[in-house]
């Protein structure tokens, strides 16, 4: 039997003291017959324990991309990570060999992802696919991984958990088989846990419904959590800190209270009046105009020039704007944030 | 699932009835004269050809009887060969041999194709890959009616590998070249459609759940992938069946294994229309069981398909 827990205290580097989670200057391209496709031009941001981070932007934006960059999973080849760290208490994961890397996936970072439909193996019971984790990681017997499962489904809110444990994924609702995912991502007590768009499938009483069930998850359970989509409105009453991501780069980072209120970035700003909000009831919503870029070939200086009412000259001239830090935890990649923000 | 099989089994009945009346059509009605037939060059006398128009009902319209024959049949009286063979005892005799055959050659075929179509989607594009390529493209050029006099040449009687032939005793050792042989029919198109189907599974999104649960490569591909991927396998394998029968008809023939093929060869070069309905009879049986049971195994590999 191995003990898992005990090896990973003895990962080397590992401290206790340092961030829980740390991307610096992330880079990840995918060599493609098209040319290739900079999926991930220098994310950085960090993650703090029991704190929520939402990972903002439309789609195609390389929001995934990061996730699996994160976790290790991203298909390779095409995609190959050129450069960056993603340190987890201080140790580079990036760094380390595959099979130290793969006892920190669902030990220390979980992750849930969209379509949980089709994110489930559809020929084993939900039973085996969460009695699986106890198995293999920490080698437990067929009869207490199995009750281990029935309490996970319990947790997450399951009616009849020792019944529906030998049901298959098919047989389970959008909402229930999304439960099952964060069941899943939660079975080895992970301290981050990242969900890629986790209710974008779902209908919106059942959004809200799995959006408080995380929340609380988190709260009971202390977790750093990057939640990831495209819709501002889902972020607003979770959310700490959102960051913006625009072709690969996040553009804008702020708490949630200061970018709702004062976005420094046009981006943001656009993609604030672009969501329909209940006071503004009967104003036009302005969509943002023009196309995201095309990642073979991104447009110098600032990637979001071609669509941008503030665009000057400096803006089409490489290098592309800095992460500009414009107040204490707040920074954007714009040259003209002051006129944005209306000084 | 119960009425789904009680469904099944009435469908069979009707497949069986068709299927068999075809046969007895063509081996009985197309017939100048079958009593001459059964005699080759000799002259029939009046009493013999009388009582084998007796026996045989000859007298009487077709339908009659096939209405006789299928009685009998399914009472379990298949009735004599024309040489006077009893047919029952003639099919028990056969069928062990030529069900030993056929699954050496299910079994060979399968366990190849798996495992050669798995590591070649794991390595695809890679050395490994193509070779395996070339292989079943040689072997779908192939033909049965060559490979198997080759391979008796060359592995049989060249090299002497194995026994040439297997007419006296058949045992797992004379029985390996001819289903190797026999398996050469189905090993291609098993390997191709497994290797595209673990590429296709590789791509899924359950593998990336598994994946980021943290399980080695090796527990991803072998439990989450190959599963999913044999579905289609399965499939193929039931339809397969009729393949391997006839390349079991040509490869007793070659290897001079006394099987239902053998028999049914022998039976169909003499013209001997009691020996070929009944074996074709109980060919027609085993075939639609065994594509039940493949329906089944599909269903139990699958639990999104539920027969109603
Ligand atoms: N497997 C892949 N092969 C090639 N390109 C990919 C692959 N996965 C992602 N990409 C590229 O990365 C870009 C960002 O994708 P993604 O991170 O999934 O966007 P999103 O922000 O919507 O999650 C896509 O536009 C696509 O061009
Ligand atoms: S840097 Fe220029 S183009 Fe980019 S967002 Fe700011 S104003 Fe717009
Ligand atoms: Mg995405």
């Amino acid at each position: 039997m191995t003990d898992i827990q005990a090896s990973m205290d003895v990962l080397p580097g590992l401290d206790p003291r340092a961030p829980l989670l740390q991307i610096n200057d992330l880079h990840v391209e995918f060599r493609t017959r098209d040319g290739v496709a900079k999926a991930v031009n220098g994310a950085s941001f960090r993650l703090s324990p029991g704190e929520t981070l939402a990972i903002l932007g439309e789609s195609g934006c390389g929001k995934s991309v990061t996730a699996q960059a994160i976790m290790g999973i991203l298909e390779s080849p095409p995609g190959h990570i050129t450069r960056g760290e993603v340190r987890y208490r201080g140790v580079d994961l990036l760094k380390l060999p595959e099979h130290e890397r793969r006892k920190v996936r669902a030990n220390k970072i979980a992750m849930i992802f969209q379509d949980a439909l089709s994110a489930l193996n559809p020929v084993y019971t939900v039973g085996f696919q969460l009695a699986e984790l106890f198995r293999a990681h920490r080698g437990m017997s067929r009869a207490d991984a199995k009750n281990r499962a029935i309490g996970l489904l319990d947790q997450v809110r399951i009616p009849a958990a020792r019944a529906r444990i030998n049901d298959y994924p098919h047989q389970f609702s959008g909402g229930m088989r999304q439960r099952v995912m964060i069941a899943m991502a939660l079975a080895l007590d992970p301290e981050v846990l990242i969900a890629d768009e986790p209710t974008t499938a779902l209908d919106v009483t059942v959004q809200a419904q799995i959006m408080s069930l995380l929340a609380e998850l988190q709260r009971q359970r202390n977790m750093g959590l990057i939640l990831i989509t495209h819709d501002m409105g889902v972020v607003a009453d979770v959310a700490d800190r959102i960051s913006v991501m625009y072709a690969g780069r996040v553009i804008e980072e702020a708490p949630v209270y200061d970018i709702y209120a004062r976005p420094a970035h046009p981006y943001t700003r656009a993609l604030l009046e672009s969501i329909p909000r209940l006071d503004l009831k009967g104003h036009q919503l302005t969509a943002i105009r023009g196309l995201p870029p095309v990642l073979t070939d991104i447009p110098s200086g600032c990637a979001f020039n071609p669509r941008c009412r503030y665009a000057k000259d400096p803006c089409l001239q490489d290098p592309p704007p800095p992460a500009y830090a414009i107040a204490p935890h707040r920074t954007a990649r714009c040259h003209f944030f002051r006129e944005v923000l209306g000084e | 699932m119960f009425r789904y099989i009680v469904r099944r089994l009435l469908q069979m009945i009707l497949t069986f009835f068709g299927a068999t009346f075809v046969v007895f059509a063509l081996m009985f009605a197309n017939q100048d004269d079958p009593i001459q037939a059964l005699a080759g060059e000799k002259p029939v006398s009046a009493s013999l050809r009388a009582a084998l128009t007796e026996r045989y009902h000859l007298d009487e319209g077709f339908l009659s009887q096939y209405w006789y024959y299928m009685s009998n049949l399914l009472t379990g009286d298949l009735g004599v060969t024309l040489t006077g063979r009893d047919i029952s005892a003639l099919l028990a005799e056969a069928w062990p041999r030529t069900l030993q055959l056929s699954l050496m050659a299910i079994v060979l075929a399968a366990v190849l194709a798996v495992t050669a179509g798995v590591w070649s989607a794991i390595r695809r594009g890679g050395a490994l890959d193509n070779g395996i390529l070339a292989f079943t493209l040689l072997l779908l050029a192939m033909p049965i009616v060559v490979l198997a006099p080759v391979a008796q040449l060359v592995f049989g009687m060249e090299l002497g590998w194995f026994p040439a032939t297997a007419s006296r005793e058949i045992s797992f050792y004379t029985l390996m070249l001819p289903a190797i042989v026999l398996a050469t029919t189905v090993v291609a198109t098993q390997l191709r459609v497994t290797r595209t189907s673990v590429v296709e599974n590789l791509r899924a999104d359950y593998v990336r759940t598994a994946r980021a649960k943290g399980l080695t490569p090796r527990r991803v591909t072998w439990v989450h992938v190959l599963r999913n991927s044999l579905i289609p396998v399965i499939t193929l394998i039931g339809v397969d069946l009729g393949t391997l029968m006839s390349g079991a008809l040509v490869t007793e023939e070659v290897f001079n294994i006394p099987g239902v093929g053998f028999n049914l060869a022998r039976g169909i070069r003499n013209e001997d229309g009691p020996l070929v309905v009944g074996f074709v009879s109980i060919l027609v049986i085993v075939f639609l069981v065994v594509n039940l049971i493949v329906d089944l195994l599909y269903a139990a590999l699958d639990p999104r398909i539920r027969y109603e």
